[in-house]
């Protein structure tokens, strides 16, 4: 076409005008994926949407992939208001890059924070691609309609495609993302309809994809042994035999910052492969000064809960009403003690970053979660400025929260230092990665509650033992907190939580649903304990429990929860599931639970038999979800639902790390027994569409399934779970 | 010392250490970065590449023991029929999440097809209960091993939800 060439822009009009906008987000001009202005900038419409002259539709996911969909979710949202055909879009990871604002994969806030500015980027394009259709036509804008990547002039029924029109449109000033019209949801067409995950192909290919697949000429790899016992460091390490290894290129001492979300004591060994390095690892011989965490152990935890436990809590936490004169007034006092282990995230993955040094600047391809923040430490840490440092943001082999943390994007930035000019992957071992996590912390709950004659809950009292942070006896240690606002504080009249802690040294940090994964087992099955306590139906409990539909307080970042919200979603996971209606045979039985987290509203019906051995086996899980009013993506909304239920099922069934003179005691998937096939129950899972502003889904279906496995044990068996991973010894008929 | 190894059809040479497991061979070696590290024991299925058609775990497997058995990986299954029939199938039923097991998940299950054409679910559970996914896709996988193995229909559009209007469960402004 004679005038496309006239629409060519030159790299010199692609200036970045850098347009500032609403929602944290920039409209940039000529900009690539790598923020760099190139050959086929032409057609770029602002930092998200490259349209080629093919009419292909290049978007950028701007948030990492762990497995929870974004890279396809986001990228919908765009499409949807630009208005192309799914088929004709590419997409592309961005890398880290402040044009892209908040880039991080945590707290299940991808779809939440991104729902209306993203709509907004693909509004914004689609506007411009119709001006510069009238532009070219001389025609009014308002006249032309785009749909499906072609600009129609309504009067006359000329069409051009979105490929023919976007060297001119990128030319055209971005309008205003804050007043731009947006579509209304009942005309989408991507948005709400299944879409299939965009690299999927290439992951069943086994193309190379994540952190541990890259390759860079010259490339080393490297180990790096750090003191068993958390927080050890180096006392001396004898290096020669490492040295004379096969391969090995280079051994070193590091000194540690002393953060764990940082840069530990180590010995770094760097070799012609991964294997090498590895290999000469059992030649190294390191004295360490084990630290104050070498006395600790889950035995010396339990005990000292034991103590804790017997005398007067050590503070006072939250106090509404009087729950000591509520529960002088009971017709039943109930009381029981509960608790969780350490969890480990044990991606599959393992911890890996490569690594380059050059001239000054550092190169790095990481698998984070959140690599703005691993950004900063790098700068703390190795002193290297943010501008001498690009981060590529790889596709991640599980997250989970293990990779909020940058310790191993610092350690193979100083390996890389310490090598110079080549590049250098950091690979865990298994060992490695499970012996140096940021734990999922253990904690006791010391339950009291009082019921009235007619069975209602009216009191409700915690001593909750946790652990102290390891720097500040007075604080609680990180993901060790206490909460005053869990339910069913606010639903009942008095309540009480008290605290107490214990030293403990060892790396803690979120897992899925930080938190709300404990403490919905606890608190939810306490609840089930109690009906049963009053002979009452457990769904009925919850509902009179629960009251009318209102808004509660709630701890940040929800502030609030909809209790309306959680009666609709247990009102029809019961009815999903025949609650109270099918009878079950012999040591079969169903268990309820509901919880709302990551504004997120869950409730579920577990379904599992306990055989004469005491082995369990969950048959089924029912799920009733609310994440407000629009799923993006039904078919990763489903897989994410019945992933996070099968992982509660599997923590409850078998997972602990525990810890003996400072060590973690489980070094691989022979101690920590991730579930696999044929202990993963068939999961049904219907969402409520409702009139509440849309929210995520990595996290918030796993809380309530721990809760709903133990009371259905407590259904078939009479034996109530009160302490996980379940032993099933004690379920012996 | 140099090893000749057929994988994927093609002849390649290794010059490494005899105790080299193939995963190391195939990852840093010869750069086919398909099959994955996920344990180093043998206990998570990651790296399960087949040998004469065999799954094997590659982690576990010294690169002197391998022979002059054919190595086929990720990289390569799809040229065989069942290999590509999986692929399709998970796909289809769009199994992936984070991914990092799937290429071992897909090894596994072509190892099954090839040897037990029409599986039972107990017969898929003993073959996959050595690959574990840690964001536990498993009711997927089962049902795409069901539909490669032509125990189901095709899926024209991946699995969803039930969905269901409530627009007055808001207590919004209450």
């Amino acid at each position: 076409m004679a005038d496309d060439a006239f629409f060519a822009p030159t790299r010199r009009s692609l200036l970045k005008t850098g347009a500032a906008a609403g929602g944290g987000l920039f409209l940039s001009w000529g900009l690539d994926a790598h923020g760099a202005v190139a050959d086929e900038a032409a057609g770029t419409l602002n930092a998200y949407v490259r349209i080629a002259p093919d009419g292909v539709v290049t978007i950028i996911s701007k948030n990492p992939e762990c497995g929870q969909g974004v890279m396809t979710m986001l990228p919908m949202l765009i499409a949807e208001e630009l208005d192309v055909a799914w088929s004709q879009v590419r997409i592309k990871e961005a890398m880290l890059d402040e044009e892209y604002g908040f880039q991080s994969a945590g707290g299940s806030n991808s779809a939440r924070m991104n729902y209306d500015p993203l709509r907004r980027v693909g509004a914004a394009g689609r506007q411009m691609l119709i001006e510069a259709a009238a532009t070219n036509w001389k025609v009014p804008a308002a006249e032309c309609a785009a749909a499906m990547g072609v600009v129609t002039h309504v009067p006359t029924g000329r069409t051009r495609s979105y490929g023919k029109l976007a060297a001119r449109a990128a030319l055209i000033p971005a309008p205003d993302l804050k007043t731009i019209a947006l579509k209304d949801p009942k005309d989408f067409k991507i948005v709400g309809q299944p879409a299939r995950g965009f690299d999927s192909p290439k992951v069943v290919r086994g193309e190379p994809l994540f952190g541990i697949d890259t390759r860079l000429p010259g490339m080393l790899y490297a180990v790096f042994v750090k003191c068993p016992v958390h927080g050890g460091k180096v006392k001396s390490a004898e290096l020669d035999a490492v040295l004379a290894s096969p391969g090995v290129k280079k051994a070193f001492v590091v000194k540690g910052n002393g953060e764990f979300n940082g840069l530990a004591d180590g010995v770094a060994i760097v070799a012609d492969s991964w294997w090498r390095a590895n290999k000469a690892r059992a030649k190294l011989q390191v004295e360490w000064d084990e630290g104050p965490a070498a006395g600790q152990s889950s035995a010396l935890f339990a005990q000292t809960n034991d103590r804790l436990a017997a005398g007067p809590a050590q503070k006072l936490f939250h106090k509404d009403g009087d729950a000591d004169e509520a529960l002088a007034k009971a017709a039943r006092v109930v009381k029981a003690d509960y608790s969780y282990p350490f969890l480990a995230h044990a991606t599959l993955e393992p911890q890996n970053c490569t690594a380059q040094y050059k001239d000054g600047k550092l190169e790095i391809w990481a698998p984070s979660q959140r690599p703005k923040p691993g950004l900063d430490i790098l700068t703390k840490v190795l002193g290297i400025p943010a501008s001498d440092i690009k981060i590529h943001i790889t596709r991640i082999g599980g997250g989970f929260g293990r990779r909020l943390m940058a310790d191993f994007m610092v350690e193979a930035a100083w390996i890389a230092r310490e090598v110079g000019g080549a590049p250098v992957k950091l690979l865990y071992d298994r060992p490695g990665d499970l012996g140096h996590d940021f734990y999922r912390p253990g904690g006791f709950h010391h339950l009291t509650a009082g019921l009235d004659d007619k069975g209602r809950i009216i009191a409700w009292k915690n001593h909750f033992v946790t652990f102290s942070d390891r720097d500040d006896p007075t604080k609680a240690a990180f993901a060790c907190e206490a909460s005053a606002a869990d339910p069913p504080a606010r639903l009942v009249p008095d309540v009480t939580v008290e605290v107490s802690m214990m030293p403990m040294g060892f790396a803690t940090g979120p897992l899925r649903a930080p938190r709300y994964n404990a403490i919905a087992f606890v608190y939810q099955s306490f609840v089930d304990e109690l009906a049963h306590a009053a002979g009452r139906d457990p769904l009925d409990m919850q509902l009179e429990l629960l009251g009318s539909p209102r808004l509660l307080p709630f701890p940040p970042p929800e502030d609030q929860i909809d209790v309306g919200r959680l009666r609709a979603v247990l009102i029809k996971v019961a009815e999903m599931a025949d609650w109270g209606k099918t009878s079950l045979p012999p040591r079969t039985g169903m268990g309820i639970a509901c919880y709302a987290c990551m504004h997120g509203y869950f409730a579920e019906v577990v379904r599992a038999s306990v055989a004469d051995s005491g082995a369990v086996k969950v048959e089924k899980v029912w799920v009733a979800a609310d994440i407000g009013n629009m799923v993006i993506n039904p078919t990763g909304a489903m897989n994410q639902v019945q992933g996070g239920v099968i992982d509660g099922i599997g923590q409850a069934l078998g997972l602990a790390m525990t810890f003996d003179k400072g060590r973690p005691v489980q070094t691989n998937f022979d101690g920590y027994p991730l579930v696999r096939m044929p202990a993963a129950p068939e999961v049904e899972v219907t969402f409520l569409i409702t009139d509440n502003p849309l929210s995520g889904l990595g996290e918030p279906a796993l809380p309530p399934a721990l809760p709903a496995l133990g009371n259905a044990i407590f259904a078939a068996t009479g034996r109530r779970i009160r302490s996980i991973p379940i032993d099933m010894r004690l379920l012996k008929a | 010392m140099p090893y000749t190894l057929n994988i994927n059809g093609k002849t390649r040479t290794a010059d490494v250490e005899a105790d080299t497991p193939l995963l190391w061979v195939l990852r840093d070696t010869l750069g086919l970065v398909g099959a994955k590290f996920g344990c180093g024991a043998g206990l998570c299925g990651a790296c399960t590449v087949h040998l004469d058609g065999v799954a094997v775990r590659a982690c576990r497997t010294e690169v002197s023991a391998v022979g002059a058995r054919a190595v086929t990986t990720i990289e390569g299954v799809g040229a065989t029929p069942i290999g590509r029939k999986v692929q399709e199938a998970w796909i289809d039923h769009d199994v992936i999440q984070c991914g990092y097991c799937q290429a071992g998940q897909i090894m596994s299950a072509t190892a099954l097809l090839t040897k037990t054409p029409q599986p039972t679910d107990a017969d898929i559970d003993r073959a996959m209960a050595g690959n574990l996914c840690r964001c536990a896709t498993y009711i997927r996988i089962k049902s795409a091993i069901k539909q490669a193995a032509g125990l189901t229909p095709r899926l024209a559009a991946p699995p969803v939800p039930r969905m269901l209007a409530m627009m007055s469960t808001s207590t919004k402004g209450a």
